[in-house]
């Protein structure tokens, strides 16, 4: 092979390569950088006229200097906890100087959680409450896929409770947690149980669902296979059921992410548990003329979370699907 | 908050280490020195969580916390905002809070069973006054007719003579007259219907025998609960024309140029018992030490808000101003809890004792002024039956606890933290105010009576009437 034969080849080698035509860069990477900026126009433009009884609508500008507000606050609350740590230390070792007997331990900072954990404690929550439905729902959904007379028996009550809002279930929820976790040391507080039980509750339906029709959808051809080969039970579902269902099972679970995210917002609101919901209700209470710039801040993270949430899923999705080829979006 | 806790149990792990070099290095100091015994025990409970509504008079659990009084008394407390006084009251009766800031009706209602019943006690009163009644701007400018003006202002103490024309207004056209408090058994609640009744206006009976717990029969204007932060926004709404609540909600109105405050309870009875600190009968027994040791933490918070006639109320406002504290803005919590307070735009006076925490024995849990609260929930139905005065007292002495404070004010007092001449002379104390004279409409109090006492009122069951 000749010098002169390579470059061109070279340059054919490139030229063949799938390069995102110019028109194409455009659409993907500027076009959601003119909507945003229209958004943010827009949002300035209105916000100024906007006059309620806390000030003006927060614009953009006001909207990031309260983000800012918050991470110093979060920093100036780690110093504190510092402090309280040391200050306890040295308190613990005082009294165990005048009370040996004592058991003397480093108890958590009893500051105000921040903002910042707050959207820990949402995330986690609202994580506990899938992961449970989710085990609950993939070998229900299984089943009603598998049987008909499964289905049929169970789907008068998906069908009766799928609708119900979360916002109806939470006083059962509140009064059954009080009433049957009762333990003198908790390992969880009943704030995060409730939580996480609401959740479940609501982002059940999807996954249950979307498995089901998934699971008696399978091609004719596979559950053939699986006959000729006298697969047993368990074979027949991690083999042919498991693989080919895939698709829509994280259909369903991506669902009932998103549901369960904006669920735990709503619920944290009301039961007054901890998390990004109890933020935007307490900033709401203050009524400051900071309260309506902190509250867009939660809106907005609220929304980047659950958007990083749906991403996740469709990762996962792409990992564990054995069509690579199907377009996920 | 999780990630936090891993962190910080690795920090455990060292600090523990630490912990016992300095004390091994400390305890040998101490046998040497020989440290004298303590009269109060440990705390049997040493992390605590506490309730409380965002309003200024719960300053002496936020000012216990960040002064580090709490801390000093061995006890690690979390302070928790609540959704309203239904909430706050059945967790700390369910054990999810340890203790919490009250209204003064609160451990009494739940005593005698109006609403939950539990036992509840208390052994230290947060502060006297604090609460206004505020109308709707559209219902001042009917009212302000009314009002005798003195110099272009209008002549304070306003009394509810001037809104009657207006209620009746509202009555002719066979609209409802509605205002807001805070909780049935509230301050609040006996406060307007103390003050309208004292201008000729009807609040409303309770009837709780025959299941009526709305507390509008017979009414001229009908009452309804909203919780404290929700006040302003609800009556600019329109839902209600006015209300009662505690700070900063009524100045809140005059930043927000909403409404209008009429009236205070300062000029409705002056110094009158507010909010208390709460704590269930049962947590009380099991945790004595724990009980007098806080109540120690919150006398020091007192009498820091109080200190130079009201010179750390700058600072106090500013912890109060915190998100998780109250919240609100500076200059609206400034406003009152800085001895001033805003009547209409522009009018400020001074009403240096609007927010009294610790002078004029403010901390002290007097019998009379349980005595009060039960004439009050007896003259409205709230109580269905007649009952002796030796009933009141006994209810007074079971939820009123001077001897819990009495323990808590002398420990304070042998550890030079506060002078006995501050505290009432515990050992000759009966626990009843003398007479008290100063109410809006000149009707005196004597708690030792309270069925004569009923029987002043124009307005109100009496000894024997039923509904």
């Amino acid at each position: 092979m000749s010098k002169q034969q390579t470059v061109p080849m070279i340059f054919n080698h490139v030229r063949d390569m799938n390069w995102p035509t110019l028109n194409q860069f455009l659409t993907a990477t500027a076009l959601p950088i003119v909507g945003i900026v229209i958004f943010l126009g827009l949002w300035s433009l209105m916000a100024k006229n906007i006059d309620t009884s806390l000030g003006t609508f927060p614009g953009p500008k006001a909207v990031w200097q309260q983000a800012v507000v918050l991470v110093g606050e979060h920093n100036a609350q780690m110093d504190k906890a510092d402090k309280f740590y040391d200050r306890q230390e040295q308190r613990n070792a005082t009294r165990l100087a005048k009370d040996p007997d004592y058991k003397s331990k480093i108890r958590d900072f009893t500051g105000a959680p921040t903002f910042f954990e707050q959207i820990w404690t949402s995330l986690y929550t609202v994580m506990v409450g899938f992961i449970v439905a989710s085990l609950l729902a993939i070998p229900l959904g299984i089943l009603c896929g598998l049987s008909k007379n499964a289905y049929t028996a169970i789907n008068p009550l998906i069908q009766l409770f799928k609708p119900v809002s979360p916002l109806a279930w939470l006083p059962l929820v509140t009064m059954v947690v009080s009433a049957v976790y009762v333990s003198s040391d908790p390992m969880f507080s009943k704030s995060f149980i409730t939580s996480a039980v609401t959740v479940s509750l609501c982002c059940l339906w999807p996954t249950l669902i979307n498995t089901a029709v998934g699971v008696s959808s399978i091609d004719k051809d596979l559950i053939n296979v699986s006959k000729v080969l006298r697969l047993n039970g368990l074979s027949h579902v991690t083999k042919i059921v498991l693989p080919s269902s895939i698709p829509a099972i994280f259909t369903g679970l991506r669902l009932s992410l998103g549901i369960g995210w904006m669920v735990l917002i709503a619920a944290e609101m009301l039961a007054q548990n901890p998390g990004l919901g109890k933020f935007v209700w307490d900033e709401f209470q203050n009524g400051s003329s900071e309260s309506l710039a902190r509250i867009m801040v939660a809106v907005l993270t609220i929304g980047v979370i659950g958007f990083g949430l749906d991403r996740l899923m469709l990762a996962l999705q792409r990992k564990f699907s054995w069509d690579k080829s199907a377009v996920l979006r | 908050m999780y990630s936090l806790k891993l962190l910080s149990s690795v920090k455990l792990i060292i600090k523990s280490l630490r912990v016992v070099l300095i004390s091994t290095v400390l305890g040998g100091l101490a046998i040497v020195t020989g440290v004298s015994a303590q009269e109060l025990g440990w705390p049997e409970k040493e992390e605590l969580k506490f309730g409380f509504i965002k309003l200024t008079d719960m300053a002496p659990l936020a000012v216990a916390y960040e002064k580090g009084y709490f801390e000093e008394e061995g006890l690690y407390v979390t302070l928790e905002a609540q959704a309203n006084w239904k909430v706050l009251l059945d967790r700390v009766i369910d054990g999810q809070l340890d203790g919490a800031h009250m209204l003064a009706g609160q451990p009494l209602g739940a005593t005698i069973g109006y609403g939950t019943k539990a036992d509840i006690i208390t052994a230290f009163s947060m502060d006297l006054n604090g609460n206004a009644i505020t109308v709707s701007n559209d219902i001042w400018k009917e009212m302000k007719k009314h009002v005798p003006h003195e110099g272009g202002k209008p002549v304070h103490p306003i009394s509810a003579d001037s809104l009657k024309p207006v209620v009746d207004d509202f009555k002719s056209k066979g609209k409802p007259f509605k205002m807001g408090m805070v909780f049935p058994v509230s301050t609040h609640n006996y406060e307007l219907r103390y003050w309208l009744a004292a201008g000729g206006i009807h609040p409303g009976f309770y009837a709780p025998h025959k299941g009526d717990t709305s507390g509008q029969i017979d009414a001229d204007a009908l009452l309804s609960v909203t919780p404290p932060p929700q006040m302003p926004s609800t009556m600019e709404a329109g839902t209600i024309h006015g209300y009662c609540v505690g700070e900063p909600w009524n100045q809140q109105a005059v930043f927000k140029g909403i409404g209008v405050p009429v009236v205070t309870d300062y000029e409705i009875w002056k110094n009158n018992p507010e909010k208390v600190f709460g704590v269930s009968k049962g947590w009380a027994e099991k945790y004595p030490n724990t009980h007098i040791r806080v109540v120690k933490a919150m006398i020091r918070a007192a009498m820091w808000l109080d200190e130079d006639n009201n010179a750390n109320r700058p600072e106090a406002v500013k912890i109060l101003a915190k998100s998780q504290y109250v919240g609100a803005d500076y200059e609206v919590i400034a406003n009152s809890m800085t001895g001033t307070f805003e009547y209409e735009k522009g009018d400020k006076r001074d009403v240096p004792d609007f927010n009294v925490f610790f002078r004029y024995n403010a901390t002290y849990p007097f019998y009379s002024d349980a005595i009060w609260y039960l004439t009050q929930m007896r003259r409205w139905g709230q109580i269905s039956e007649p009952k002796p005065d030796s009933w009141y007292k006994d209810i007074a002495k079971q939820v009123y606890r001077p001897d819990i404070y009495a323990q808590a004010a002398k420990a304070l007092i042998t550890e030079g933290k506060a002078n006995a001449v501050d505290f009432p002379e515990f050992a000759t104390e009966t626990g009843f105010k003398p007479p008290q004279t100063e109410f809006i409409d000149k009707i005196v109090y004597d708690g030792s009576q309270p069925n004569a006492y009923l029987e002043k009122f124009a307005i109100g069951l009496k000894n024997d009437t039923k509904i």
